[in-house]
Formats: structure tokens, C-alpha cells, sequence
């Protein structure tokens, strides 16, 4: 049930995640905080409202899949199972260091409760076709989630496997779209536009949702929408903002993939807290 | 001897295994009925998916299978799947090491008359870098069976070369594959002739060459090119020397597989002989070997020049 207290408790988990975010990247020195703020609230509605998944046997065969095509957001993933107790919150501090789980870029072998192992923008997606096809081989109910990036679109083969999932009916598929608006060399629209996004994946016969993506009642809303669309794989297309939380990285196209300085994360941190 | 190409015995192949075991699927980028999984394809028509002409989401979404279980056969044309989908094979099959099997078809010259754009004459070397790949090279239709069929119990990402072209068939049923062992077709101390792929078949005709003018060649057939045999290329430098022989590019492929270990283990001349540093044409299959110098009589020549005997 979704009621004030659940959203509640979700916006507090996500208050932790940002904060986790924002530490585990000042203690690597590198990494990518814009985009990891920008899907958090995405990532804890699936995790703590949306997914069956059990903490305690990542590789139980039922569970919901999740693949996070946008790799680089890999602390947004890594402080989400961390709470949810995949792995102890304590790890997060080993991020990108070496003999580490924590890999800059999402290692499935590695950590546990990461689905599929991704970083190279646009094969993620494919991946998470391949699960909904299983899915569906096996008469599974599982469901399959994926989180892309806007400017991830400008890879190919994310229209490969639009139209695969589209030809193969999967229904048991919802992608996210983290619509933040901004890569690395500028605002997606002057790096290369992919134009109307949602009309794209409306042409390749998907399900298209629009949707505020740090709002949990509009993320939740639009996920129960999905679930009772048959025969259609659904697109939500989240607006987010690029660094969401922290206002001096918001909207910032430097923010993209940079560590914050102490003071910076010390000034971070108490925005959040 | 019966010719037959190892993409026919790859599509037996599958559906045979297919019956056994239940967790293969196969899939296809639109050259099923070249690369012969359409035969797969008839018989499990649930357990077949056509990707369409888009290699990197083939092979994403044979990851994505092997993720639930699965064990996937992607298949298209070698030049196709080792080229343009080289980058997903590395980041999403062969770095979480998963278990999908890559079947490429149309490898090297003997494609023939589509020309360089379709010959694939670098996939070997392409593959072989790629750490936690296996990468297999048969010699003819039953050794492509039986490659088959370890490849499906291996549980890894797994390249298998096939040619378009009908090859001559040299095992019997009763040959045992295994994976990583090459084998030795014919013993000798002048000169080992190492062959891979459809070049065993004439390695073998060049030792009988040979033999008439007194000169002992040892054949050895290296189909597991990565990991390669190195117990048995060790035991092939006892020779006086060494050829190499390969329907590839001398660089990175069998020839540079085996200098890397008997120059490292056991120094020996070693020729390679292979695509030097060119592109094919348009031609048929036969012309084009011979114009490229992937024939008999360059194997005998080559093993004359290297032993030192006038020809």
C-alpha cells in the first residue's frame, strides 16, 4: 500500500542514498555524481516499494530483474542494495578502490544484487530484453526494470533493442527514462538531439509514460500502469534533474563526472541532511 | 572422401542437442538459413529468436538469456559478429564470463565471391584477446559436432569458427573432441605442419606430397586455438622446424598463438603461413586460395625452404 508513511519512509532511504552518494564518491576521488542523484528516487521506489527481491539469495530465480543500462550511476545502485542489505553500508567507502566489489562500473560478478554488468551505454538495454525473453520462455512472472540515460538514446543499438522488445511483445519490460537533459559535453539537445523521445519509443510500438522522476507517487503510479498494459513493452520517461539534492551541482554539466572536494561534500552533506 | 561444410554439421548439431538439452536457445541477426539455424529453428520454433540485422543487440540479449539460465547460440556471419558487435562479446558476454556461444559462420576467404567486405580473416585474433573466451576452429563436419557439443557442456563464453564452404570430412564418429587438445593426424621429425580449420585438410595432402620425396612431416590439427595446446606444441618442436597454417591473418591468429608459446618455451623456426596483411576479393573459393598461397603445394614448398632442401 502506498500511503504518506511509505512515501515518507521512501524519501528518508533516499535522503540516506544521496548522502551515501555523495560520500562514497569524495572518498574515491572519481566517479559520477550528477547522473547517480538524478535516478536515486527512481532506484528506491523500485527497490523498497516496486521489486521482488531477496537480499539474503541475490540469485533467487523468481525475483524482478534489474539492469542499470546508464553504468556509470553505479553509486546510486551500490548505496540502494547497500540499504537494502545486500551488502553492508560500510563497503560503500571501498567504491572503485582496488580488490574492491564496488567496480566504477556495475560488475556483476562481483557485487551482489547487481543483475547485469554494464558501463558501456547501450548495451544494457539488450541485456534486459534477453531476461524478459527468458522471462517469458519459462512462463515466469518475473519482471524485468532498466534505467537509461538521455543521452544513452544516441547509442544505436538502444533502438535495436526498443524494436526487439517491441517484436517479442514484452510486456514484462520497463525501461526508465533518467531525462535529465545533460551528458558529458552539454545539454543533450546541443550535443546531439534525440528529439522527442517519448514519440520515438511510441513509434517502435512501446507503451509510453511521462512522468515527474523525484516524485515517488508519479514513479509508483506509472510502474502499476505498466504492470496491466499486455502485449507492449512500457517507456517511462522520468524528468529528473541532473544532481538532484545538492543545489550547487543541479542542473550543472560539470557535475557529470567529477569527485566534490571535502568542503564540497561537507557543504553536500548539510544540504541533505 | 565426402565434402561437407561445417555450417551444415552446426545446424545438425544444434538440433540434435537441442533434444537433449532444454536450455539451449538459438538466435539469429536474418542469415539463419545460411548459417543454418533455421534447421534449429523448424524443430523449436519457441526456443528461436531472430534478432534482425542488428549484431551488438544479438549479442546483448543472448547476456541477458545467459543471465536466467540459459545457454544462447548467437549465430551470424563471423565478419558480422566478431567486427561490429566486438565491444558488447567483451563487456557484456566475456567480462561476467557468461555462458553464451557465439557461432560464426562464413569465416575466412572461402565465403568467395561477396568479397573482402564478408571474408572475416582477423575474428580468430579478435576473440583470442578477450579474456575468459574460448575459441574453437574445426576441421570439418564431425569435428564441428563434437565441438558442439563441449561447447554446450563448457559452461563460458565460447567462439566457434564455420565455413561456408564444403570442406573434406577427415574424423571419423569415433574421434573424441576435447576441448583445449589438439591432436596428432600424422606423426613425423622433419617438420611439424600445424593446421587449423580448413586447412587441415590440406596439411594432410602435403604430408603425402612430402612423403614421396622422403621428407617426414608431422600434421598436428590445433581446433582449440585459446587456451591452445601447449604440451602438444611442445612435442611438435621436436621437429626441425615448424609451419603454421591458417585460412586467417598471420597476425594474431594460430601462427602467432603458437610463436607465442614456442618462442617463449622452446625457440624453433616456424613459418606461418596465412593472409599476409591484405584484404581478399571476389573469386571462387579454390581461386582465391590459390591466389592467396592456401594450398598444397605452398605447404610443401614452404616446408622445403624451411628445411633447407632445395626445391
Amino acid at each position: 500500500m502506498l500511503n504518506n508513511e511509505k512515501i515518507e519512509e521512501l524519501c528518508n532511504i533516499s535522503k540516506r542514498v544521496r548522502k551515501n552518494i555523495i560520500e562514497m564518491i569524495t572518498e574515491a576521488g572519481s566517479g559520477h555524481p550528477g547522473g547517480s542523484l538524478s535516478c536515486a528516487d527512481i532506484l528506491v521506489a523500485l527497490y523498497f516499494h516496486v521489486m521482488k527481491v531477496d537480499p539474503q539469495n541475490p540469485g533467487w530465480e523468481d525475483r524482478d530483474r534489474f539492469v542499470l543500462s546508464k553504468g556509470h550511476a553505479a553509486p546510486a545502485i551500490y548505496a540502494v542494495l547497500a540499504e537494502k542489505g545486500f551488502f553492508p553500508v560500510d563497503e560503500l567507502k571501498t567504491l572503485r578502490k582496488v580488490d574492491s566489489r564496488l567496480q566504477g562500473h556495475p560488475d556483476m560478478k562481483k557485487t551482489p544484487g547487481i543483475d547485469m554488468t554494464t558501463g558501456s551505454l547501450g548495451q544494457g538495454i539488450s541485456a534486459a530484453v534477453g531476461m524478459a525473453l527468458a522471462g517469458k520462455l519459462d512462463k515466469k512472472d518475473y519482471r524485468v526494470y532498466a534505467v537509461l540515460g538521455d543521452g544513452e538514446l544516441q547509442e544505436g543499438q538502444v533502438w535495436e533493442a526498443a524494436m526487439a522488445a517491441a517484436h517479442y511483445k514484452l510486456d514484462n519490460l520497463t525501461i526508465f527514462l533518467d531525462h535529465n537533459h545533460l551528458q558529458i559535453d552539454g545539454t543533450v539537445k546541443e550535443v546531439l538531439s534525440p528529439e522527442d523521445v517519448g514519440e520515438k519509443f511510441k513509434a517502435f510500438n512501446w507503451n509510453v509514460i511521462n512522468i515527474n522522476g523525484h516524485d515517488f507517487y508519479q514513479i509508483i503510479d506509472a510502474v502499476e500502469k505498466a504492470k496491466k498494459i499486455k502485449e507492449k513493452p512500457t517507456a517511462i520517461i522520468a524528468e529528473t534533474i541532473k544532481g538532484k539534492g545538492v543545489p550547487f551541482m543541479e542542473n550543472q554539466v560539470d557535475w557529470h563526472g567529477k569527485a566534490p572536494s571535502k568542503e564540497q561534500a561537507k557543504e553536500a552533506l548539510n544540504y541533505l541532511n | 572422401m565426402p565434402k561437407i561444410a561445417t555450417r551444415e554439421a552446426y545446424g545438425e548439431a544444434l538440433t540434435e542437442i537441442g533434444e537433449k538439452i532444454k536450455e539451449i536457445v538459438v538466435l539469429d541477426a536474418d542469415l539463419s538459413k545460411s548459417t543454418k539455424t533455421s534447421v534449429f529453428a523448424k524443430k523449436f520454433p519457441e526456443r528461436f529468436f531472430n534478432i534482425g540485422i542488428a549484431e551488438q543487440n544479438l549479442m546483448g540479449i543472448a547476456a541477458g538469456l545467459a543471465t536466467c539460465g540459459k545457454i544462447p547460440f548467437a549465430s551470424t556471419f563471423a565478419v558480422f559478429a566478431t567486427g561490429r558487435a566486438f565491444e558488447q562479446i567483451r563487456n557484456s558476454i566475456c567480462y561476467p564470463k557468461l555462458n553464451v556461444k557465439i557461432a560464426a559462420s562464413h569465416a575466412g576467404l572461402t565465403v568467395g565471391e561477396d568479397g573482402a567486405t564478408h571474408q572475416s580473416i582477423e575474428d580468430i585474433a579478435l576473440m583470442r584477446t578477450l579474456p575468459n573466451m574460448v575459441v574453437i576452429n574445426p576441421a570439418d563436419a564431425v569435428e564441428t559436432k563434437k565441438a558442439i557439443y563441449a561447447a554446450a557442456m563448457y559452461n563460458g563464453p565460447v567462439y566457434i569458427r564455420l565455413g561456408r564452404h564444403p570442406v573434406d570430412v577427415i574424423f571419423d564418429e569415433s574421434y573424441e573432441f576435447q576441448l583445449g587438445k589438439g591432436i596428432v593426424l600424422r606423426e613425423g621429425k622433419d617438420v611439424a605442419i600445424i593446421a587449423t580449420g580448413v586447412m587441415v585438410a590440406e596439411a594432410l595432402k602435403a604430408h603425402e606430397e612430402l612423403k614421396k620425396e622422403n621428407i617426414h612431416a608431422m600434421v598436428v590439427n590445433i581446433s582449440t586455438i585459446k587456451p591452445i595446446d601447449k604440451e602438444l606444441l611442445l612435442k611438435a618442436a621436436d621437429c626441425k622446424a615448424v609451419i603454421t597454417v591458417e585460412e586467417h591473418t598471420i597476425y594474431g591468429g594460430l601462427g602467432s598463438a603458437v610463436t607465442e608459446v614456442l618462442s617463449e618455451e622452446k625457440p624453433v623456426l616456424v613459418k606461418r603461413i596465412g593472409i599476409e596483411d591484405t584484404f581478399g576479393e571476389s573469386g571462387k573459393p579454390e581461386e582465391l586460395l590459390k591466389k592467396y598461397g592456401l594450398t598444397v603445394e605452398r605447404i610443401v614448398c614452404e616446408a622445403k625452404k624451411i628445411l633447407g632442401i632445395k626445391g
